[in-house]
C-alpha cells in the first residue's frame, strides 16, 4: 500500500494515543487481503491535519487482561453495578458528558473521519442522548419481574421472569461511528447492571483517545473501563472469559469473536454487515426516492454504515428518471464539487481508499459510471459516484462496498429483484420504494434482512421501540431501547409454590390409579382426574 | 451415513425451504396436528421405546415425554395465528409519519440435536418451536437411545412432511458431518463440553445457537422447611425423574445444619415410601442409561472419601445396570462427586451453617440450569433469588418450571444460552424482522444537505422533542 506523498515519513510517526500507554497496530478494517497483516500503517490526514496511527506496537500483556478481567468481576460480584441508582447515575453522567463535551467529540469525529458536526449530532450524540433518555424513563419497568400466569400443572403455583445481569460484558466498537457503536452497547450493558470492558476500534485513534479519556471522568471508573488497543489487544482481551460479548464490524471479524467466544460458552451480539439493496419499483415518487437515498447513503458517513444502502435494484422503466433525480440530489445537496463540501464525510483511510478506487476502476465498471467518479488522495476523497448496471460478478457487486459508490442495476421485475438479493447473504437491512401495498407485502414475506424500511433509508437504526440487528450473514441477537437490556440480561424463570397441597400422586410408587389421575389431571380432564383420586385413596 | 450423503440430504431440505412451503400456516399447523396424531396412535410404541432405552416408568414416559410434547404440539396449534402475527410499536415521534412493527420469519433450515435421557422430548420438543416457526428441520436424535431414534427415524417420514422434516440417525461421525453443513440455526441438548464444539463450529457460518447444557443444580434447604414435604419434592425431582439423569435433576442438597439430621432420615422415609425396603425391585424408576454411565456413577462412590460417607444406599448390580438411590453426608466439597453434573442416583448432602454459606458455595461454582430453594421465609426467597443466578429457578418444589409454559426453559454461563418452551420456542427459532414503513409525502427538508445553521437548529429542535422550537423554526422566528 503506497505511502500518501507530503505526510510524515514512517521513520517519524509518533506514538500518539492511549490511556494505558497502549499502542495499536494499524490494521486495514475491512479489506480482506490486510486484516491483520501486521506492521500496515494507515494515515488519516483530516483537513489538513496528519495523524499516523501506529508505529512498532506494544501487544497488551496477557497478564493485565488477567488482571482487569479479574478486577471486573470484583467489582461486578461487590454487588455495585446492581441497584437502579448506580445505574441511573451512569445514565445520567454520559448525558452530562455529552453535553459538556460536544464540542470536543464533534473535533475528535472530524479528525477521524471528517464527519460534519450536523452528522456528528443527529447519527451520533442525539441517538446516545436519546437512549439514555429513553433509558431512565423506563429503567425501573425494565428490571422489574415479569409475572406470568400458571396453569393448573402447578397448581398452586405464581411465576415469574427476573431479568438479571450477565456480569462482566465486553463490548467492541467499530470505526465508522465511533461514539455511538462505542456508547450506545454500553448504555445497554449498564442499564441491564453489568460491569463492562469497552474496546472503541484503534481506527477512530481520536474517538478512542477522548473515550479513554472522558469516561473515566463522568462514569464509574473502576465497573467501566475503556481499552484501547489493536488486533493484538482485541485479541487478548477476546482470550478472557466473559459473561457477553457485544460485537459490531465485519462479518469476517464475527466468526473469529464468535469462535473465541465458544471456548467459555459466552452468548454474543454481533452486528454485522453486507450489502444492503434498495428495490425500487417504478411506482414511486422519484425525486423523493432519490433524495432519501442520496441522504441514506452519502449523507450517513459517506456510506460507510452498516446499514448504507449498498446498491439498487430499479424497476427498468424508472432508472432514467432515477439517475438523473439523483444526479439532481447530489448537486442540491454537495454542489458542482463535492470535494469543497463540508457536509460530507471522508473515506476513513488510505486502505480504504485504494480498496475503493480498486472496485472503480476494474474492467467493466469503470466504463459504467456516469457521474461522480472523480477522487483525490490527499483528501481520501471520492466523488460520490454512480454506476449503471455493474457485472453482476465484479467486486463492487460482491462486495460490501462501505464507499460512497452507488451500482444502480436495471430489472425487469421486482420478482428479479427479490431472486436477485434472496441468492445473496441476508443483509442487514432491505430498503423498499413502492407505493403498492401488495408488493410491499410480497417483499416483507419472501425476502429477509435485519430489518426493512419502505420508502426510507437507514431510519429504523433510531426507532427504539424495533430491535435492531442483523440475521444469517448480517448478524445475530439486536439491541436498542429494551432490545439492549435484554441484550445484557439473563431472564431466570422463576415459579413459587407452597409446602401446602402435596398430591401423593405425584410419587411412587406409581398404581393404575395414580397414572389415571396425572393422565387426566395434566391434560385438564378434571372430573376423571378427581374420580382417579377418590380410587386411589380407596386403594 | 456418509457425509456427502448427509450433505445432499441438506440440500434438498434447503431447496424445501426455498419453495416456501414451510412458512405457509397450514403447512405448520398441518405439521403439529400431524404430531398430536403420531403420539396419540403410537404412545404405546414410545413409551416401550423409552422403555428399552431408559428402563423408563410409563408414568414417567407419559409425564415427562409425551405429555409435554403433546401440549406443546397443542398450544402453538392454538396461539399459531397469534404468534407469527406482526407486532405494531410506536415509531420515534421525529420519523412521524410512519408506522413501525416486527415481524417474525424463520430462520430456515435447522439442525436439532437431542439427546439421551429424554429421547423423545428432547427431539420433537424443540421441533414444535421449529415448525410453528416456518422452518425446515433436520433432527438428530441421540445414538445412546437407539430404540427411541429408530422409532423416531420411522414415524416421522409417516406422519411429517417427510422432505422438509428429516431425521438422521448416527453417532458422532454423522453429527460431525451434521454440523459441517450450513445452518441457519442450531438447536442442542447435551453437555457444556459438546456444547462448546457446537458452537465454535457454528461460529464458521455465523449460525445463531440456542445450547441447553447442564451443570450442578443444587438444592438449598432451610430450617423453615416443612422436611417432608420437601424430601418428597426433591426425592421425585431426583429418582422420580429419570432416576437423576435430567438436565434439571437436584444434583446436591445444602441444608442447614440444624435440621440436616432430621433431613437425611425425612429423606431415608420417603425414598422407603416411594421403592420400598429393595429398590432393585422397584418398576418405578429408571436404569442408569449404560455400563459406561454405570462405571464413572461407580467410580464416584468408589472414591475412599466418599465411601464413608454413605449415608444410605451404595447398592449397586452391574448386570441390571442398577444403582441404589444413594445419600452421601457431608463429602468434601472439592471431592468429584461435589465437582463434575453426577447425572445419577447419587444425592450429596451437604449442611451449611446459614443461607450465607449455601450463597457461597453455589456461587463458588459455574452457574447452574436450575436452583431449588426450600424455605417459608420470604426474605429468604428475595435473597437467594438476588444474589445467586441460574438458567432458572424453583421455590419449594423441583423440575415443575420445565412445565410451566410461561416461563422460558433455558440455561446461563456453563449451563447453556438461549430459551425455549410455549412461545419462546417459537421465538428461538424465529428472527424478529424490524420494518418500518414511511409515505412519500411529508419530506422535511432540514434532514438534507446542504446543512445551513438554521436547519441545524431544526433538527436539533425535533430530535430534542422541542415542538415549540419546531414551530418557531418553521415560522423563520428561531435559528
Amino acid at each position: 500500500m503506497a505511502a500518501v506523498p507530503g505526510k510524515i515519513p514512517a521513520s517519524q510517526r509518533a506514538v500518539a494515543f492511549g490511556k494505558l500507554g497502549l499502542l495499536s497496530r494499524a490494521s486495514c478494517c475491512r479489506s480482506r487481503a490486510a486484516r491483520f497483516r501486521p506492521g500496515y500503517l494507515s494515515l488519516s490526514p483530516r483537513r489538513g491535519l496528519a495523524a499516523a496511527t501506529c508505529t512498532a506496537s506494544v501487544a497488551m500483556d496477557p497478564l493485565q487482561t488477567d488482571r482487569l478481567v479479574a478486577e471486573l468481576r470484583d467489582e461486578f460480584r461487590s454487588g455495585r453495578t446492581r441497584p437502579m441508582d448506580w445505574r441511573a447515575a451512569q445514565l445520567r453522567a454520559m448525558l452530562r458528558m455529552i453535553d459538556e463535551r460536544e464540542g470536543e467529540i464533534i473535533e475528535a469525529l472530524d479528525r477521524d473521519i471528517g464527519k460534519p458536526a450536523y452528522e456528528t449530532y443527529v447519527a451520533e450524540l442525539s441517538t446516545i442522548a436519546n437512549s439514555c433518555t429513553n433509558a431512565l424513563k423506563h429503567l425501573r419497568s425494565w428490571m422489574a419481574p415479569e409475572k406470568v400466569s400458571t396453569s393448573m400443572i402447578s397448581f398452586p403455583s405464581s411465576g415469574e421472569i427476573v431479568p438479571e445481569p450477565l456480569g462482566v460484558a465486553l463490548v467492541i466498537s467499530a470505526w465508522n461511528f465511533p461514539f455511538l457503536l462505542s456508547l450506545d452497547p454500553v448504555i445497554g450493558a449498564i442499564c441491564a447492571g453489568n460491569a463492562v470492558v469497552l474496546k472503541p476500534s484503534e481506527l477512530a485513534p481520536a474517538t478512542a483517545a477522548l473515550l479513554a479519556k472522558l469516561v473515566p471522568l463522568y462514569l464509574d471508573k473502576k465497573a467501566i473501563r475503556v481499552v484501547e488497543g489493536g488486533v493484538p489487544e482485541t485479541t487478548a482481551l477476546l482470550d478472557q472469559q466473559w459473561d457477553k460479548i457485544f460485537y459490531t464490524g465485519s462479518t469476517r471479524v464475527g466468526k473469529i469473536v464468535m469462535a473465541a467466544a465458544a471456548k467459555n460458552l459466552t452468548p454474543v451480539v454481533l452486528e454485522l454487515g453486507g450489502k444492503s439493496p434498495v428495490l425500487v419499483d417504478s411506482n414511486v415518487d422519484v425525486k423523493v426516492t432519490a433524495r432519501r437515498i442520496a441522504l441514506g447513503k452519502w449523507g450517513n458517513n459517506n456510506a460507510q454504515a452498516c446499514i448504507s444502502p449498498d446498491y439498487i435494484l430499479a424497476d427498468e422503466s424508472v432508472v432514467p428518471k432515477l439517475i438523473t433525480a439523483i444526479k439532481e440530489c447530489l448537486l442540491e445537496f454537495y454542489g458542482d464539487d463535492p470535494s469543497r463540501s463540508k457536509d460530507i464525510a471522508r473515506v476513513v483511510n488510505g486502505s480504504h481508499f485504494e480498496r475503493l478506487t480498486g472496485l472503480l476502476d476494474e474492467d467493466g465498471v469503470k466504463d459504467k459510471i456516469v457521474f461522480g467518479g472523480a477522487r483525490d488522495s490527499n483528501k481520501l476523497f471520492i466523488a460520490p459516484t454512480v454506476i449503471l448496471d455493474p457485472p453482476a460478478d465484479s467486486a463492487v457487486m460482491t462486495e460490501e462496498i462501505f464507499g460512497p459508490l452507488l451500482p444502480v442495476i436495471p430489472v425487469d421485475s421486482m420478482e428479479s429483484a427479490m431472486s436477485f438479493v434472496n441468492t445473496r447473504p441476508k443483509p442487514l437491512a432491505l430498503y423498499l420504494f413502492t407505493r403498492d401495498k401488495a408488493l410491499e407485502k410480497k417483499v416483507v414475506s419472501e425476502t429477509s434482512a435485519g430489518g426493512m424500511v419502505v420508502n426510507d433509508t437507514v431510519l429504523h437504526f433510531v426507532t427504539e421501540t424495533m430491535p435492531f440487528g442483523g440475521v444469517g450473514h448480517s448478524g445475530m441477537g439486536a439491541y436498542h431501547g429494551k432490545f439492549s437490556f435484554d441484550a445484557f440480561s439473563h431472564r431466570k424463570a422463576v415459579l413459587y409454590r407452597g409446602f401446602w397441597a402435596d398430591m401423593a400422586s405425584r410419587y411412587p410408587p406409581y398404581t393404575i390409579a395414580k397414572q389415571n389421575f396425572v393422565r387426566n389431571f395434566l391434560q385438564g380432564n378434571y372430573l376423571e382426574a378427581i374420580k382417579a383420586l377418590l380410587q386411589n385413596l380407596r386403594s | 451415513m456418509e457425509s456427502a450423503v448427509i450433505a445432499a440430504v441438506c440440500g434438498e431440505v434447503r431447496g424445501d425451504f426455498k419453495s416456501g412451503r414451510t412458512r405457509s400456516l397450514d403447512w405448520r399447523l398441518a405439521q403439529l396436528k400431524s404430531i398430536v396424531d403420531l403420539i396419540k396412535k403410537h404412545e404405546e410404541d414410545i413409551t416401550e421405546a423409552v422403555a428399552v432405552d431408559m428402563g423408563k416408568p410409563s408414568y414417567e414416559c407419559f409425564a415427562s415425554e409425551i405429555f409435554p410434547v403433546k401440549s406443546a404440539c397443542q398450544l402453538a396449534i392454538k396461539n399459531l395465528k397469534n404468534w407469527t402475527a406482526a407486532v405494531n410499536v410506536p415509531p420515534l415521534l421525529a420519523t412521524l409519519p410512519a408506522s413501525a412493527s416486527m415481524k417474525p420469519e424463520p430462520f430456515g433450515v435447522v439442525l436439532i440435536i437431542s439427546a439421551w435421557n429424554f429421547p423423545f422430548l428432547l427431539s420433537l420438543d424443540p421441533m414444535v418451536g421449529a415448525i410453528a416457526a416456518g422452518n425446515a428441520v433436520v433432527l438428530k436424535p441421540s445414538e445412546m437411545a437407539p430404540a427411541t431414534s429408530a422409532l423416531i427415524a420411522r414415524l416421522l417420514p409417516l406422519y411429517l412432511d417427510k422432505s422438509a422434516i428429516r431425521v438422521v440417525e448416527g453417532g458422532v461421525p454423522e453429527t460431525t458431518a451434521l454440523l459441517q453443513q450450513k445452518w441457519d440455526k442450531i438447536f442442542y441438548t447435551g453437555s457444556p463440553r459438546v456444547g462448546r464444539i457446537v458452537m465454535a463450529e457454528a461460529a464458521k457460518n455465523l449460525t445463531p445457537v440456542t445450547l441447553e447444557l447442564g451443570g450442578k443444580s443444587p438444592v438449598i434447604v432451610d430450617s423453615s422447611s416443612d422436611l417432608k414435604v420437601a424430601t418428597r419434592r426433591i426425592a421425585v425431582g431426583k429418582w422420580g425423574n429419570n432416576n437423576g439423569q435430567a438436565c434439571v435433576s437436584p444434583d446436591y442438597v445444602l441444608v442447614d445444619s440444624s435440621c440436616s439430621t432430621k433431613f437425611i432420615e425425612a429423606m431415608k422415609d420417603t425414598l422407603k415410601s416411594f421403592y420400598g425396603e429393595n429398590p432393585r425391585e422397584s418398576m418405578d424408576i429408571s436404569r442408569v442409561v449404560n455400563i459406561n454411565h454405570f462405571n464413572r456413577l461407580v467410580g464416584l462412590l468408589d472414591d475412599p472419601n466418599i465411601a464413608s460417607k454413605i449415608a444410605h444406599g451404595g447398592e449397586k448390580d452391574e448386570t441390571k445396570l442398577y444403582i441404589a438411590p444413594t445419600l452421601l453426608e457431608d463429602v468434601p466439597l472439592d471431592s468429584k462427586v461435589m465437582s463434575e453434573e453426577i447425572f445419577g442416583p447419587i444425592l450429596p448432602i451437604i449442611s451449611v451453617r446459614s443461607i450465607d454459606e449455601a450463597i457461597d458455595i453455589v456461587n463458588s461454582r459455574p452457574k447452574p440450569l436450575a436452583l431449588y430453594l426450600f424455605t417459608k421465609k420470604d426474605k429468604v426467597k428475595e435473597k437467594v433469588i438476588a444474589e445467586t443466578s441460574a438458567g432458572g429457578m424453583v421455590v419449594n418444589d423441583c423440575c415443575l418450571h420445565f412445565l410451566t409454559t410461561t416461563l422460558p426453559f433455558g440455561g446461563v454461563g456453563e449451563s447453556g444460552m438461549g430459551s425455549y418452551h410455549g412461545k419462546f420456542s417459537f421465538d428461538a427459532f424465529s428472527h424478529h424482522k424490524a420494518i418500518l414503513t414511511r409515505p412519500f409525502w411529508m419530506d422535511i427538508m432540514a434532514r438534507y444537505p446542504p446543512y445551513s445553521a438554521h436547519k441545524k437548529t431544526f433538527i436539533r429542535c425535533l430530535l430534542e422533542a422541542d415542538f415549540v422550537g419546531v414551530i418557531l423554526c418553521l415560522l423563520g422566528l428561531k435559528g
